[in-house]
C-alpha cells in the first residue's frame, strides 16, 4: 500500500507524531504560535484514554511532565519561547534527575512579551541549558513539517536512550504553515517496557524503592553525578550529531542555518548558483550537539561562512568556535519576527563575493 | 504473641536530620503506620518537597519523587494520572504549598486530582532557617518579621487559613486540619490521614490534611514550650476538625446536597 500523504500544519503533525510515539501525557498552556497544538492534544489524547491536562501555567505544565517521566511514561510538553522561559527551572530539574521528556518551543520574537511572528531567538536558551546548573539537553531543529513529525517522533526514544530531555526547536512558521507529511508507525504505549528507574509497580518489577530527585548535599557525590551525565553527553556528541549539505563541496561561501532561515538560505543559494557563484549550505539539524567538527573540517578547506539567522547573531557563535579562526565567518540575521527574503540573502552573499 | 506496638514497616528504622521536638517526624509516622494498615507500602509514592521534609525520602520505605519548590502538586499531579491505582502523597510546607506553590495545589485542588496532601503548617520557614510563611501569625516573629509579622503598617498581610480556602473549590472532597502536639490531636490526626487515604483509593476527588506542626528550632523555643504555645495560638487561629467532607461515606449532614 502506498503511503499516505496528509496536509497537515507543522503544530498538528508534531501532535500526531507524538501521539503515534506512544506519548501518554500531555500538559501545556496555550500560547500563540503552538495553540493549534495544545488543542490537537486535547481532541485526541482524551479520545485515546490517555492523558491532556491543560495547565495553570508553563511551569505547573513542566512539573506535570516530571512527575509523569518519573513514572517512566512518555510525557511532553509544548509552549512558545515566553512559556519556555518559564519551564527552564523544571528542564533543570528533568536534567538533574536524569529524567527523559520532549519539549516543543514553536518560538516567537522576543525578548519580554515580544511578537508573535516566527524567531530563532531562543538559540541560546535552548542550546546552553536554559535553566541553572551544568547540563545540556538535546535540541532538534526541523525545517519541515515532515521533519517536525519525524524529530518529535523521534524525541522521545532518544531522550529514553540517553535520559535527557530532548526539544524540538521549531518556530512559527514550522508550526504554523501546511505541507505534505506521511506519519510514522503508530506505538502502543502498553508495549513500552517498564522503567527500571522509575516509580510504580515495585513489587511487580521485583525492585528495590526507587527515589527520584535532584537533590545532593555532598560536594564529591554532586560532581560524580555531574561527570558521569557530561559522560553521556560526550556519547551524545559522538553519535547524534545531524547536518545536511547542500552544494557545498565546490562552495567558496557556505550558509550555515537551521529550520525556517535554511530554507530561504537554500532559495538564495539557488539563485546564486543560477549567476554562477559558488555557494553552499549547511544546516545542523542537532543544535546541541552542534556540528562543530565537520564545520571545522570545511573551515579548513577554505571555505568562508555566512550564518543566516532570524535573530541579532546566536548561533553565529558556534559558527565562529568551530572554525576557530581559520577561515572568515559573517553574519546575516532579520529579527523581531521578520523572515529574511532569500533576495535580500542572495544580496548579502553576492556583495560578500564581491558580485 | 501478637505485636501490640512496633515500627512501621514503611518508616525505615534510622535517626532523622529532624530537630528535637519536630512534627515532621510524628507525621511520618503517622504517614506510615495508616500506609500498614492499609497494606499499600509497595503502592505507595511520596512526593517530597522543598522544604526540611526534603529529607523524607530518606525515612519512608517505600517510591519516591522529589519536585521543584512548590511544584509538588503539579508533580503529583503527573504521577497519579499515570498510576492511579497507586497510594500517591503530595507532602508540602507552607512555604512550599501557601506561598510559591500557591497556583499548583489551588489548581491541582480544583481539577479534584486524586491524591492526598499531606499539608505541614508550622508557620515558618524551617529548612531556610526561620523566615515568615503566609500562615505566620500576626505578630509572630521571623527573620524577615524582627517585630513581629505586622500585617498593616509593614505590609506583611495576613496569616492564610489554606483548608478554609480550598474549601470553597468544588473539586475538593475532604479537608481536615489536625495537630501533632499532644497525643489526642495525633490519635485524631491519624484518623484524619485514614480517611483522606481510603478515599483516595476509592478514587474519590481531591483530599487533604492540614497538620499544625512544631518547629521548636525556629520558635527559639523548647520543644515543650513549642507544643504549648502550638495550642495556646495555632489552634485558636487554626480551627482543629474535619473542614469539608463530601465523601461517598460522609455522615449525612456532611454530605454534598443533591
Ligand atoms: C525556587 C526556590 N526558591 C527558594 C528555595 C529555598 N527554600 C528552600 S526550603 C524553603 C522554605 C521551606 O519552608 P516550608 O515549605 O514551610 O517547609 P518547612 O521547612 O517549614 O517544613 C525555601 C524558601 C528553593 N529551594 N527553591
Ligand atoms: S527546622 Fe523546624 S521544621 Fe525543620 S527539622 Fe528543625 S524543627 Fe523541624
Ligand atoms: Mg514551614
Amino acid at each position: 500500500m502506498a503511503e499516505e500523504i496528509r496536509l497537515m500544519k507543522g503544530n498538528e503533525a508534531i501532535g500526531e507524531a507524538a501521539i503515534r510515539a506512544g506519548c501518554r501525557a500531555y500538559f501545556g498552556y496555550p500560547i500563540t504560535p503552538q495553540n493549534e497544538l495544545t488543542a490537537y492534544m486535547a481532541r485526541h489524547m482524551i479520545a485515546k484514554g490517555r492523558t491532556f491536562i491543560q495547565a495553570e501555567s508553563e511551569v505547573a505544565a513542566i512539573n506535570m511532565v516530571y512527575g509523569a517521566a518519573a513514572t517512566g511514561a512518555r510525557a511532553m510538553t509544548s509552549s512558545s519561547s515566553p512559556g519556555i522561559s518559564l519551564k527552564q527551572e523544571g528542564i533543570s530539574y528533568l536534567c538533574g534527575a536524569d529524567l527523559p521528556a520532549v519539549v516543543v518551543n514553536v518560538a516567537r520574537s522576543g525578548p519580554g512579551l515580544g511578537g508573535i511572528s516566527p524567531s530563532q531567538g531562543d538559540y541560546f536558551q535552548s542550546t546552553r541549558g536554559g535553566g541553572h546548573g551544568d547540563y545540556y539537553t538535546i535540541v532538534l531543529a526541523p525545517k519541515s513539517v515532515q521533519e517536525a513529525a519525524d524529530l518529535t517522533y523521534e524525541a522521545f526514544s532518544l531522550s529514553e536512550k540517553y535520559r535527557v530531555p530532548v526539544l524540538v526547536l521549531a518556530d512559527g512558521l514550522i508550526g504554523q504553515m501546511m505541507e505534505g507529511v506521511v506519519l510514522p508507525e503508530p506505538i502502543d504505549p502498553a508495549t513500552l517496557p517498564r522503567k527500571p528507574y522509575a516509580v510504580g509497580h515495585a513489587q511487580e518489577m521485583g525492585r528495590d524503592y526507587n527515589h527520584v530527585s535532584s537533590i545532593n548535599l555532598v560536594p564529591d557525590e554532586l560532581e560524580a553525578k555531574n561527570r558521569e551525565r557530561f559522560q553521556r553527553y560526550e556519547v551524545i556528541k559522538k553519535e547524534l550529531c545531524r547536518y545536511e549539505e547542500i552544494e557545498v563541496e565546490d562552495a567558496d561561501i557556505v550558509f550555515v542555518a537551521y529550520g525556517t532561515s535554511a530554507r530561504v538560505s537554500h532559495g538564495a543559494l539557488m539563485m546564486a548558483r543560477e549567476r554562477g557563484l559558488k555557494v553552499g549550505l549547511f544546516r545542523p539539524i542537532t543544535l546541541w550537539p552542534f556540528p562543530y567538527a565537520r564545520i571545522a573540517e570545511l573551515a579548513a578547506q577554505g571555505k568562508r561562512f555566512l550564518s543566516v539567522e532570524m535573530s541579532m547573531g546566536q548561533m553565529v557563535e558556534d559558527v565562529r568556535l568551530a572554525v576557530n579562526g581559520k577561515s572568515e565567518v559573517y553574519f546575516y540575521g532579520r529579527c523581531g519576527g521578520n523572515i529574511p527574503s532569500q533576495e535580500e540573502v542572495f544580496a548579502e552573499v553576492a556583495r560578500l563575493l564581491g558580485k | 504473641m501478637e505485636l501490640a506496638y512496633g515500627h512501621p514497616k514503611s518508616l525505615k528504622s534510622i535517626q532523622t536530620k529532624y530537630c528535637p521536638g519536630c512534627g515532621h517526624g510524628v507525621i511520618h509516622r503517622l504517614i506510615a503506620e495508616v500506609i500498614d494498615e492499609m497494606g499499600l507500602q509497595t503502592k505507595s509514592i511520596i512526593t517530597n518537597p522543598v522544604g526540611c521534609s526534603i529529607w523524607a525520602d530518606l525515612y519512608f520505605d517505600f517510591d519516591s519523587v522529589q519536585p521543584a519548590h512548590g511544584r509538588t502538586p503539579a508533580a503529583a499531579t503527573g504521577v497519579k494520572r499515570m498510576l492511579p491505582d497507586h497510594l500517591v502523597i503530595c507532602y508540602q510546607g507552607d512555604g512550599d504549598l501557601a506561598a510559591i506553590g500557591t497556583a499548583e495545589i489551588i489548581h491541582a485542588a480544583n481539577r479534584g486530582e486524586k491524591f492526598t496532601v499531606i499539608f505541614v503548617n508550622n508557620a515558618i520557614y524551617g529548612m531556610t532557617g526561620g523566615q515568615m510563611a503566609p500562615t505566620t501569625l500576626i505578630g509572630q516573629h521571623a527573620t524577615t518579621a524582627p517585630e513581629g509579622r505586622d500585617p498593616i503598617n509593614a505590609g506583611m498581610g495576613y496569616p492564610i487559613r489554606v483548608s478554609e480556602m480550598l474549601a470553597t473549590l468544588e473539586g475538593t472532597r475532604y479537608l481536615a486540619r489536625g495537630a501533632v502536639n499532644n497525643p489526642v490531636n495525633v490519635r485524631k490526626t491519624k484518623q484524619y490521614i485514614r480517611k483522606a487515604f481510603e478515599a483516595q483509593m476509592r478514587g474519590e476527588g481531591f483530599t487533604m490534611v492540614e497538620i499544625l506542626s512544631q518547629c521548636p528550632t525556629n520558635w527559639q523555643m523548647k520543644p515543650l514550650e513549642s507544643v504549648s504555645w502550638l495550642e495556646q495560638n495555632m489552634i485558636t487561629f487554626y480551627q482543629l476538625g474535619e473542614i469539608k467532607n463530601t465523601l461517598s461515606d460522609a455522615p449525612a449532614s456532611q454530605a454534598p446536597k443533591a
